[in-house]
C-alpha cells in the first residue's frame, strides 16, 4: 500500500468507528438525557436500560479485546498502548466524583453530548461549549502543575550535582 | 422499586455496536479509547495525533445523523422516533453540568465509555473505582435533585 492509501485507510477506520459509536447510543437511546436521568433516579421511578448498553459493549469487548491483544501489533502503528497502571490514587476517585456530578445534573456524558450535536440545537451547544472549557481549563491547570513539577526536579538535581 | 421504559434489546445491541467500536479502535490504533479521551487530545492537544481523533468526532456525530434518518415515527424497533428526545434541564444546569463533566472525566481520565466499558472489559481495577464513584455520584446528584429538591 502507498502511504497516502495507507493514510487514507486509517482515517477510514476512524470514521467507521465513530459513526459505529454514534449510531450504538442512538440505538440504545443514550442520546435521550431523560433516559438516562431515569436510570440514575435508582431511588426512584427507574429504568434499569443503561446498565444493559454497558453489558452489551463489555460483553463485545470482553471477547474481542483478548483475541486482538493476540496480534504482534495494531494494524496502523507498531504497539499496543494499553494503559498499565493499576495504583488507585485520589485524583481519580475525585475526578470520578466530579464527573458523577455533572452527568446527574444535566443527564449528558461526553458520548451522548457529542453525538448530539447532530441536532444542532441552542441547548446542546450550550452544554458542549461548558464541557469543552471545562476540559480545556482543568488540562491547562494539570500541564502547568507538571511543568512546575519538572522545574523543581530539575532545581533538586541541579543542587545534588 | 418501580421499573418504568425498560428496552433492554435495544441497549444491549446499542452497547454491542458500542463496543465493537471500541475493539476497531483497539485493532487500528491499538489504543483503549474513550470518548473524553479522544475529545480532550482535541480540546487540548498535546501531541501531534488530532487528526484521526476529529475525523472520529465527525463519525461520532455522523452516526447521530444517520440514525435521525433511518427514525421512523413509531416508538417500537431499533429505530425509534426521535421527537421527544430534547435537554430535561434549563440553561445553568446545561452549563454547570457541562463544565462538571468536563472538569470530572479530564481528572479522572476517563468516561462512561472509557472506564465504564473499555476499562471494565480489560479488568482495570482503576477503571472499577472510577465507574462505581461515578454511578454514586450520579445516584446521589439526581436523587438530590429529583426527590429531596422535587425538581
Amino acid at each position: 500500500m502507498t502511504v497516502v492509501s495507507k493514510a487514507l485507510f486509517r482515517l477510514f477506520f476512524a470514521l467507521i468507528a465513530g459513526v459505529l459509536f454514534g449510531l450504538g447510543l442512538s440505538v440504545s437511546q443514550m442520546i435521550d438525557p431523560a433516559k438516562v436521568i431515569n436510570f440514575l433516579n435508582i431511588f426512584g421511578a427507574w429504568d434499569p436500560s443503561l446498565a444493559f448498553v454497558m453489558g452489551g459493549g463489555l460483553l463485545v469487548n470482553a471477547i474481542a479485546t483478548p483475541l486482538i491483544l493476540k496480534r504482534r501489533q495494531p494494524i496502523f502503528t507498531h504497539m499496543f498502548r494499553v494503559p498499565a497502571k493499576s495504583q488507585i490514587d485520589s485524583r481519580l476517585v475525585i475526578g470520578g466524583a466530579l464527573f458523577g456530578i455533572g452527568w446527574g445534573l444535566a443527564g449528558y456524558c461526553p458520548g451522548p453530548m457529542i453525538t448530539s450535536l447532530s441536532f444542532a440545537s441552542t441547548e446542546i451547544l450550550t452544554v458542549v461549549l461548558a464541557y469543552v472549557v471545562g476540559t480545556y481549563a482543568t488540562k491547562w491547570v494539570l500541564f502547568k502543575i507538571e511543568q512546575v513539577n519538572q522545574i523543581e526536579h530539575q532545581k533538586d538535581e541541579a543542587c545534588v550535582g | 422499586m418501580e421499573i418504568i421504559n425498560f428496552t433492554p434489546l435495544s441497549a444491549t445491541i446499542g452497547g454491542a455496536l458500542i463496543g465493537l467500536s471500541a475493539a476497531l479502535l483497539l485493532l487500528a490504533k491499538g489504543r483503549i479509547a474513550g470518548i473524553s479521551g479522544i475529545a480532550g487530545g482535541i480540546i487540548f492537544p498535546e501531541k501531534g495525533d488530532v487528526v484521526w481523533r476529529v475525523i472520529f468526532i465527525v463519525g461520532l456525530i455522523l452516526g447521530g445523523f444517520l440514525y435521525q434518518l433511518l427514525s421512523s415515527d413509531s416508538s417500537e424497533g431499533l429505530f425509534k422516533g426521535v421527537e421527544h428526545i430534547q435537554p430535561v434541564v434549563g440553561t445553568p444546569l446545561l452549563i454547570l453540568g457541562g463544565l462538571f463533566v468536563g472538569i470530572g472525566t479530564t481528572i479522572g481520565t476517563g468516561c462512561t465509555s472509557g472506564h465504564g466499558i473499555c476499562g471494565l472489559a480489560r479488568r482495570s481495577p482503576r477503571s472499577l473505582v472510577a465507574t462505581l464513584t461515578f454511578m454514586a455520584t450520579g445516584f446521589i446528584t439526581v436523587f438530590i435533585v429529583k426527590q429531596l429538591l422535587g425538581a
